[in-house]
């Protein structure tokens, strides 16, 4: 029996693969059989997470997501893709009197700006197919507000919103157009931060079900939107998140 | 230094009716909370270009102890 959930075959396109959940999630797509083309900033950091795939047929590229030339090579190296995951990302706490407008702009650029532009240049060169499925990584964030988490928040929501309306434009070739809200999930973008490691134990006691999320979790969300089991989901945002927004 | 951390470190606490001291335990402060800790953080990046992590900041118990960590960084 064909099995839903599987994304054997299928090419798929991870951004931010250089680590945390994008390293987490070009892995487990490639133990599933897919063809992934991955990508990031950090040349040494992409090799190791080839490293740890299964398969030949992957392909690395080193990336800048907010870089114009960068995405023009991109897009004409890659194929016809059946599925994008759009997550590389990056945050920066900062309250909001003390917002500058260098990092406010690094932040809605990477977060917002880089996968519109991303999805648009794929359209443009028709290397989306019919069915297809784009994931967007959200967050919580965008309604289970924390302190200094202004801009973040804003770029995460602006994506969420954008999501849906491009779930309507792409609805009629069958492409189906999602987000993925994670809680907090500890990698290289939350370690930068003032928080200690005893701030963060007493944050993760909080979870209803006990813990903080890991890369591998928000990497089999991933796996089941871009499957074919997700066929009539489009338009929304799956939270994945331990039970953190209900309390 | 010293001076300009403590105008500046009373005016992140909103306090009016009394001025900081080098030995304050600044935690016990009656205004300290969260917001006040990431705003501290911020004014000694702005005010210093000094950025103190989180597990850094976890050791120091007083505001002579924090203008310490602001110097050697």
């Amino acid at each position: 029996m064909l099995n839903p959930f599987s994304i054997e075959g299928k090419k798929v396109l991870i951004t931010g693969a250089s680590s945390g959940i994008g390293r987490a999630m070009a892995i487990a797509s490639s133990e599933m059989g897919a063809t992934v083309y991955f990508t990031g900033r950090n040349a040494a950091a992409l090799t190791e997470t080839r490293n740890s795939m299964q398969g030949e047929s992957h392909q690395m590229m080193v990336s800048d997501s907010t870089n114009k030339t960068d995405l023009e090579q991109l897009i004409s190296i890659l194929p016809e893709l059946d599925g994008i995951v759009c997550n590389a990302g990056v945050n920066r706490r900062m309250l909001t009197q003390y917002v500058k407008e260098l990092d406010m702009d690094m932040i809605l650029n990477t977060n917002l700006k880089a996968p519109i532009m991303l999805i648009k240049q794929l359209l443009k060169a028709k290397k989306i197919n019919a069915g297809a499925s784009v994931v967007f990584i959200s967050s919580i964030a965008t309604y289970h507000s924390s302190i200094g988490d202004g801009v973040y928040s804003a770029s995460k929501g602006g994506l969420s919103s954008f999501s849906k309306v491009l779930a309507l434009e792409l609805a009629s070739k069958k492409i189906r157009v999602n987000t993925i809200q994670p809680g907090m999930v500890r990698t290289g973008l939350t370690e930068k931060s003032p928080l200690s490691d005893e701030d963060y134990a007493k944050d993760e006691a909080r979870y209803p079900l006990g813990r903080y999320g890991k890369p591998e979790d928000v990497a089999y969300s991933a796996i089941y939107l871009l499957s074919d089991a997700s066929q009539w989901i489009t338009g929304t945002d799956l939270v994945i998140d331990g039970g953190i927004s209900l309390i | 230094m010293e001076e300009k951390f403590l105008l500046k470190f009373k005016e992140v606490l909103e306090i009016e009716d009394r001025d900081l001291k080098l030995d304050d335990n600044f935690r016990e402060y009656e205004e300290w909370n969260s917001l006040v800790f990431l705003s501290l953080i911020a004014m000694i990046d702005e005010e210093f270009d000094v950025i103190i992590e989180g597990r850094d900041f976890k050791q120091l118990k007083t505001n002579a102890e924090i203008i310490e960590a602001i110097k050697n960084n």
